[in-house]
């Protein structure tokens, strides 16, 4: 197991090493340097440009040096820790992605819990109660939840929470929050926004999670394990529980890895809706002002995460399946 | 054909099974009798009800199938008769006899076990389930059940998966869980179609020598005769969901009375031990289990097949010679028609 895992470790560096290429060249897409881009933006807006700072820049970004100086001067910034600044915001790209990134973050977790707490529950129950009444009243939910795009539910219940409770539920914090330093109150704060989002957003996710819950737990009944298992004198819960949702939970695990990146982009459009300060609407607005260096540094925390993602999964199933561990052993 | 109380007795067994398209009876008016200490052979072409006949005394038949008539009376605790289609196939006292009482051998030990889950786990879970001891006596019990049944280091090869294991030991680790409980009846459900010949009757062989040390019954389903000849004391011929012959081996193989039994033996080329040798094909094919015939089930490939009888009432089980039972109109004019 402990082999499996570094094996898994030392591949680490090679594929963030890749997608740091993508990031990069992604970031050069746009014509000009940012520094250009930059004098013409301070210049535009009738502030003095300051000769000095503008070499700084220049020299810390390498930008009169070829490509690959470049690259590593920016890695070299971001292995430091710097992510450089964002000509939009005219503040450093850390600040900016800081708070977003734990956010984004909380709300992932949240959404996460609920998803897999109602679908794997809902799941086990259909299955094992196939065609039952409340296994057909799952199913029609899970079409409707799988069928509704998620912003529109978003509409609905912003539009139902205005009407009939005359609460806005949109953003994180109440307003006397939004600009507040951290405190417990504005934890708690917190937590009495994120569940309604995370509500949303888990929707389309559970209904998703719970449809696969029963079709992979389905064929594990069928299994001839499950007759050996009765023959043996158990009782149906308990070997129900012991065997084939052990072995159903195998092919959910390996979707934990790219439900990380996924929740991240996959919540944008609820995140606009919803006005959240999230990471998604940051990167979309980034884009769509040539950002570029902040858009590069999401793009790059992104593809971290989706590594970081995949590695998790990996790694539980490992846990869960001997079958995988000897294998990578 | 015996003098002592039987350990199990099958009377009449019906399970069906209702599908859109109709209904399957896959076991349609099944009896034999168990003897303490025997070995009762169940031969019978692929999908006659074998494996149906067993869960259905096992309890394990899940829906859409159900035990619709008959008895499954069983000696429970060494003397009355309990007749386990009146009880709750969930019920406590059902799950008591399953794997304490009555264990099973099952078809292919490689998907029987969890592939996810040591065979030690599985061993020691078949233990504390019906036997007040801790985990530790319980692993211990695994141990020289293993140990039993010939498995080289055992106290390394019980945190084995499964799949790390041969198909001989993996069928020796089923018969270890089998037994953990000394069980007085082990039903073996084609216990050696899934290994190779040479496996296949060391396999055999321990059978044999475990039932004389436990004095188990064991109920072996079989479509090989060869293995038939090897194990059984009394042997149970099934076509379609019903016995069509019942009786020791020996009379089996030399002066088999119901011309299924008969085409069955003329059809293999030795009537040796030899083992392999499958159960042959007789001329005519298998009736579709939703369009059986009236009357005798064999009738259309039957040789003897008399039109006007045959072919409209369905001849009972009876018994035609001091130990032999058939169910044919050469021999008695019961049927089995309500
Ligand atoms: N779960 C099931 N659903 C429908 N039909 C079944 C089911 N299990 C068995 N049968 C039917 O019962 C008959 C006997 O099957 P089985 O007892 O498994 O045969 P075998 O003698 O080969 O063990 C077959 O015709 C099969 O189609
Ligand atoms: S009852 Fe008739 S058809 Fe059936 S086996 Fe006997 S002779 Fe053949
Ligand atoms: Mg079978």
């Amino acid at each position: 197991m402990a082999q499996y895992i570094i094996k898994r470790l030392l591949l680490l560096p090679f594929l963030l090493f890749i997608f740091s290429i993508i990031a990069f060249i992604l970031i050069q897409a746009p014509p000009g340097d940012f520094v250009t881009s930059y004098i013409a933006e301070l210049a535009a807006s009738g502030s003095a440009v300051d000769q000095a700072q503008i070499d700084a820049l220049r020299e810390q970004y390498g930008l009169d040096q070829p490509m690959t100086v470049q690259y590593f001067k920016w890695m070299g910034n971001i292995l430091q820790g710097d992510l450089g600044v964002s000509l939009d915001w005219k503040k450093p790209n850390n600040e900016l992605i800081r708070e977003r990134f734990a956010l984004t973050l909380a709300l992932g977790v949240f959404t996460f819990l609920i998803t897999w707490s109602i679908a794997i529950p809902i799941g086990i129950y259909s299955a094992t109660h196939q065609y039952s009444f409340l296994d057909y009243f799952f199913t029609v939910f899970n079409y409707f939840g799988v069928a509704t795009p998620t912003f529109m539910t978003a509409l609905v219940v912003m539009y139902l929470a205005f009407k009939y409770f005359g609460i806005s539920v949109t953003g994180l914090f109440s307003p006397e929050y939004v600009d507040a330093p951290w405190s417990w109150d504005k934890f708690v704060d917190l937590l009495s926004h994120l569940w309604l989002p995370a509500l949303i957003l888990a929707l389309d996710g559970t209904a998703r999670l719970a449809r696969v819950m029963r079709a992979n737990l389905l064929d594990e009944l069928k299994k001839p394990y499950m007759e050996m298992a009765r023959a043996k004198g158990m009782s149906e819960w308990r070997l129900v529980m012991k065997y084939p949702v052990r072995l159903a939970f195998n092919p959910l695990v390996s979707t934990i890895g790219w439900y990380l990146p996924l929740l991240f982009s996959g919540s944008l459009i609820v995140a606009t809706v919803l006005n959240l300060p999230t990471i998604g609407p940051l990167l979309l607005r980034a884009l769509i002002v040539q950002d570029m260096f902040l858009a590069g540094a999401i793009i790059l925390i992104y593809m971290f995460l989706a590594v970081i993602g995949t590695m998790i999964s990996d790694i539980l199933l490992a846990w869960l399946d001997p079958r995988i561990r000897m294998e990578g052993s | 054909m015996n003098n002592q109380q039987p350990l199990l007795s099958v009377r009449n067994l019906k399970t069906y099974f209702s599908l859109d398209e109709g209904q399957v009876k896959a076991v349609d008016g099944v009896s034999f009798d168990v003897n303490p200490g025997q070995v009762v052979g169940i031969v019978g072409e692929s999908g006659c009800g074998k494996s149906v006949t067993i869960k259905s005394i096992l309890r394990i038949i899940q829906k859409p199938g159900k035990i619709v008539d008959g008895q499954i009376l069983f000696r429970h605790n060494g003397d009355s008769m309990l007749d386990l289609t009146q009880l709750n196939a969930q019920s406590e006292q059902m799950r008591q006899i399953r794997g304490a009482e009555i264990a099973l051998i099952p078809q292919e030990p490689m998907a029987a076990f969890s592939p996810v889950h040591t065979i030690g786990n599985q061993i020691e879970e078949a233990i504390l389930l019906h036997q007040p001891v801790s985990k530790q006596q319980a692993r211990k019990i695994a141990i020289e059940r293993l140990r039993e049944v010939g498995v080289p280091s055992p106290e390394r090869r019980i945190d084995s998966y499964s799949w790390e294991l041969s198909g001989g030991l993996r069928q020796r680790a089923m018969i270890a869980m089998a037994l953990s409980c000394n069980p007085k009846l082990l039903i073996a459900d084609e216990p050696t179609t899934a290994i190779d010949v040479t496996t296949q009757a060391q396999v055999l062989n321990l059978l044999r020598d475990l039932q004389a040390q436990h004095d188990a019954a064991i109920i072996f389903i079989t479509h090989d005769l060869g293995v038939i000849a090897q194990i059984a004391d009394f042997v149970v011929v099934m076509y379609l969901g019903r016995v069509m012959e019942t009786g020791p081996v020996d009379d089996i193989f030399h002066n088999p009375q119901h011309p299924y039994t008969k085409a069955l033996l003329k059809s293999i080329p030795t009537v040796t031990s030899e083992s392999g040798s499958r159960l042959p094909t007789i001329e005519g094919a298998i009736p579709h289990p939703f369009n059986r015939p009236a009357g005798c089930p064999f009738y259309p490939r039957c040789i003897e097949m008399m039109p006007g009888t045959c072919n409209t009432s369905t001849p009972s089980l009876q018994p035609v010679t001091d130990t032999q039972s058939a169910s044919c109109f050469l021999y008695h004019k019961q049927t089995d028609d309500e």
